[in-house]
């Protein structure tokens, strides 16, 4: 797993691009929880690279996206998951979790938004 | 199932794996050989910062073996384990530790024993605070954030574990 894990992480960006976020608040969420889905990296590279993202611009749906999938989504993990839990389980748990972020973004904004 | 079912009891699952990573570094050597360098260096990383963390968790799994019998997994983690069961799977996923990886074969070893599938998405799922980063998150995002962002994660990890064991059908996985 380790093996196909060194493979993807050389393979996917290293950075992902402020300019890509901007267009509309779902876009930017959508974009966030993709990146975040696909990476595989330590939880504080999230959140040193949503900082830096905040500070370069990126709204904080984009980044709150970002940092939730990086945690709960794994897709390169998912065949270890798969393997060890079951692939409908595997499955169906980052899907769902893939959605959570999208809802778990607007939610923590707008609440934060309407706590002032 | 049954596709799973082999899998997950490891044989010939795991080796058919490797040898298809095997053969993609294969591929991919042939075609970008420098790729293929960096991502074996970041293997023998990846592989010198887990091995001390593999070591703890196969530890675990023995200490999990021996203190955890399917009695007692029942009691505060199965099917009647209740409101209970909830907070001991909220608070194991806080505290939880070292690669996720190392936790599916924690948790695998205490479905079998029969954790309740809803308590395992649980578990995974608030895996995601992390009590030893939450100054950095506070740093760069605010307490008040970072707050808010923890009671929704907590929140829809019990969701999200209701709606995957209902998806599932069975208050265990039968694979």
């Amino acid at each position: 797993m380790l093996l196909l894990t060194s493979l993807v992480v050389v393979i996917l960006p290293g950075q992902v691009s402020s300019d890509l976020f901007g267009q509309n608040d779902l876009v930017d969420v959508l974009l966030g929880t993709s990146f975040g889905s696909v990476a595989a990296g330590h939880p504080i590279a999230s959140y040193v690279l949503g900082g830096e993202l905040l500070a370069e611009g990126v709204t904080l749906l984009a980044v709150t996206a970002l940092i939730v999938s990086w945690v709960t989504v794994g897709i390169v993990q998912l065949p270890a998951e798969a393997l060890l839990l079951g692939k409908r389980f595997a499955i169906y748990r980052n899907l769902l979790c893939f959605l959570f972020a999208i809802a778990i973004s607007f939610l923590t904004v707008y609440t934060l938004r309407l706590m002032g | 199932m049954a596709s799973e079912s082999k899998a997950g009891k490891g044989g010939a699952g795991g080796w058919i794996f490797l040898a298809v990573v095997l053969v993609t570094y294969g591929v991919t050597a042939l075609l970008d050989s420098e790729l293929t360098l960096r991502a074996i260096t970041v293997f023998l990383q990846l592989l010198d910062k887990v091995y001390p963390v593999l070591v703890l968790v196969f530890l675990l799994i023995f200490i999990i073996d021996l203190l955890l019998n399917p009695k007692r997994v029942e009691k505060y983690l199965g099917s009647k384990s209740g409101i209970m069961g909830w907070l001991t799977a909220i608070v194991t996923g806080i505290l939880s530790t070292g690669p996720v990886y190392a936790w599916y074969a924690v948790l695998h070893d205490l479905r079998n024993k029969g954790m309740r599938t809803s308590l395992i998405s649980v578990v995974l799922y608030t895996r995601a605070i992390k009590l030893p980063l939450l100054p950095l998150l506070i740093h760069y995002f605010g307490l008040a954030y970072t707050v808010i962002l923890a009671f929704y994660l907590i929140g829809f990890s019990i969701i999200g574990g209701i709606i995957l064991e209902k998806v599932l059908s069975a208050p265990v996985l039968q694979d």
